[in-house]
């Protein structure tokens, strides 16, 4: 018996985000990438398009991190050099793009200055030829300085800067409509604020165009289930004509994985729960590989081999 | 909700002194006004003291889409007007409207196929608007049958329920609800409703109070068009929280603005 398939037509689609700018662009990357422009929901070939497969960003931070040895082994011989860390993440793991923390800023972990983290940022686009996602240290008065110092330092290069909050978008914004960036709009885990964090920072005038949405992820046992279900509905906002909700979405993984109980017990403390070399990466692919089919479009991690295994997740899940 | 702007009606002074006197401003002013609101269609009336309905109905559309590109509801009872308004209309309009009785819909339901239109039908006939629910589905399901028969599909149909004056029949308030709520289940894919908004309150002290009160409970029962004064803010910002409550957007504190900006 023939079967007919049921389809979803929607009304408009997920907006499109470019990310770096090259020579002839104003910048200095060797290729953008474009991010979003889907037309149904993740992966539904048949329904709609989705006309650019997701990306994964590695983590690189200007100090050396407390992670996992797990994590920082497979870069030991570069930990303390952004640049050679972050070329190290495109020519040996194949990242689309490098996603800079700059923790250093932090003033309880070196206190790095504004002028320290520009030059940390030139030095990492120096060095690879991927567009850039820099994100600050967390503490939004240092950020505040910090970020339009970077902006300014890499004018025309089209970074994703991070990250604007509901109560402290305004300095970020500015900098991005001087600077000519693109914005992380971070909201904690509420489709509410994800919403209106947007209208507030397009109300400035920078273009949605130029909006990635930070909906916050929790990890697999952390939370996942409530982001991923926040995601979906953004999803539908935007094929459903929802403006407001039609920009890209990053998932910040590694750092939420990291911190899970999962990835960081060994063996001895839960005989039952395996190796821990082989669990900690996986917690950070298999909360990945929830988030691709929630609607992601921009992964960050830190394990080389879980980005391996999500790019070949993405790959088959890519397949027309 | 598909919001239809009721301003362009000769009922008014400004618009039915234009038709008369073939001055255009009051007819632009006002089809920019209500497309500014976030009109989805802009209703055209030539009113009741025209002389020469079909040529006005003409003059109007024209008239209308010197300033605009709006689709337009054609409301009229002389179907030589509508058809001379369909003619012009650069997109598909609405026919604003038809009853249940059979010689009007051989009249408006090959012409909505020829000018791909769609129809508000009236639940309503020679006799009148039946009293309560039931009666009005049957005429509802009248349109829909014939409809079928000239193949023109439900989702082109809006059936109105008609209301009345509360002042005067209260009693159908709750009828043409409940009219509203059953339409749906007449077909799959199932008609749309609409009302003519400003009926409810004829002749009614707090007018606009009465209005927003019936848009949130029609709304509440599925209600998915209004022909309405688009340019009162207040009644705007009813169908916009209506719209959150009912899950048909998505809650931020800016919702109104949004709602408002939505055609920007």
């Amino acid at each position: 018996m023939p079967v007919d398939l049921i389809k979803e037509r929607y009304t408009t689609k997920v907006g499109e985000v470019v990310l770096g700018a090259t020579k002839a662009e104003g910048g200095t990357r060797s290729q953008t990438i474009t991010v979003g422009g889907d037309s149904t929901l993740p992966f539904l070939h048949f329904e709609g398009e989705v006309p650019n497969r997701p990306v994964i960003a590695m983590e690189v931070q200007n100090m050396v991190p407390e992670w996992s040895p797990e994590v920082t082994k497979n870069f030991k011989d570069v930990i303390g050099d952004p640049a050679a860390w972050a070329a190290k993440c495109v020519k040996e793991y194949g990242a689309d793009l490098i996603y800079l923390k700059l923790n250093g800023a932090d003033p309880e972990r070196g206190n790095a200055s504004p002028e320290d983290c520009a030059e940390t940022v030139k030095k990492v686009l120096g060095a690879v030829g991927v567009p850039l996602i820099v994100v600050g240290c967390g503490v939004e008065e240092k950020d505040n300085e910090v970020l339009p110092a970077v902006a300014e330092a890499a004018a025309g290069e089209n970074l994703l800067l991070g990250v604007a909050k509901q109560d402290n978008y305004k300095t970020l914004t500015a900098a991005c409509m001087v600077h000519k960036h693109c914005i992380i709009a971070q909201s904690p885990i509420d489709i509410n604020i994800a919403k209106q964090l947007n209208i507030l920072i397009s109300e400035m005038n920078l273009p949605i165009s130029r909006i990635v949405i930070d909906p916050s992820v929790g990890a697999l046992g952390y939370g996942i289930e409530y982001t991923y279900s926040i995601m979906e509905r953004i999803r539908i906002g935007a094929l459903t004509g929802d403006k407001m909700l039609s920009m890209p979405v990053i998932c910040a993984i590694g750092y939420e994985a990291a911190r899970a109980k999962e990835a960081n017990a060994g063996i001895d403390q839960f005989p039952g729960w395996g190796e821990l070399a082989e669990r900690a990466l996986l917690w950070e692919a298999m909360t990945s590989a929830a988030f691709l089919q929630a609607g992601g479009h921009i992964f960050v991690l830190r394990h080389p081999r879980s980005v391996a295994l999500v790019k070949q997740s993405i790959g088959q899940l890519m397949i027309k | 909700m598909i919001l239809i702007g009721e301003r362009i009606n000769g009922m008014f002074r400004d618009v039915g002194r234009g038709i008369g006197e073939g001055d255009k401003a009051p007819i632009h002013e006002w089809a920019l006004r209500q497309v500014k609101a976030g009109a989805d269609y802009l209703d055209l009336n030539v009113g009741p003291a025209s002389e020469n309905p079909v040529q006005a109905m003409a003059w109007l559309v024209d008239t209308v889409q010197e300033v605009t590109d709006c689709p337009l509801s054609l409301d009229s009872t002389n179907y030589d007007a509508i058809e001379a308004g369909l003619k012009r209309c650069k997109r598909p309009a609405l026919i604003n409207s038809v009853p249940a009785e059979r010689a009007k819909l051989e009249r408006v339901l090959p012409m909505a196929k020829q000018y791909r239109a769609s129809i508000i039908g009236l639940a309503m006939d020679a006799k009148g608007i039946p009293k309560d629910a039931d009666g009005r589905l049957a005429l509802a399901m009248e349109i829909l049958a014939a409809a079928m028969e000239f193949d023109i599909p439900p989702e082109d149909i809006f059936i109105d329920p008609l209301i009345l004056p509360v002042n005067v029949g209260q009693d159908h308030g709750p009828e043409a609800l409940e009219t509203i709520r059953q339409v749906k289940l007449l077909s799959n894919p199932a008609p749309k409703t609409v009302v003519g908004l400003s009926n409810i309150s004829q002749k009614c002290v707090n007018r606009p109070l009465v209005d927003r009160t019936f848009t949130a409970m029609a709304m509440a029962c599925g209600l998915e068009a209004a022909i309405m004064n688009v340019c009162d803010d207040e009644l705007i910002a009813t169908v916009a929280t209506a719209r959150i409550i009912l899950n048909k957007d998505i809650y931020c504190d800016s919702y109104l603005k949004v709602y408002k900006g939505r055609g920007l």
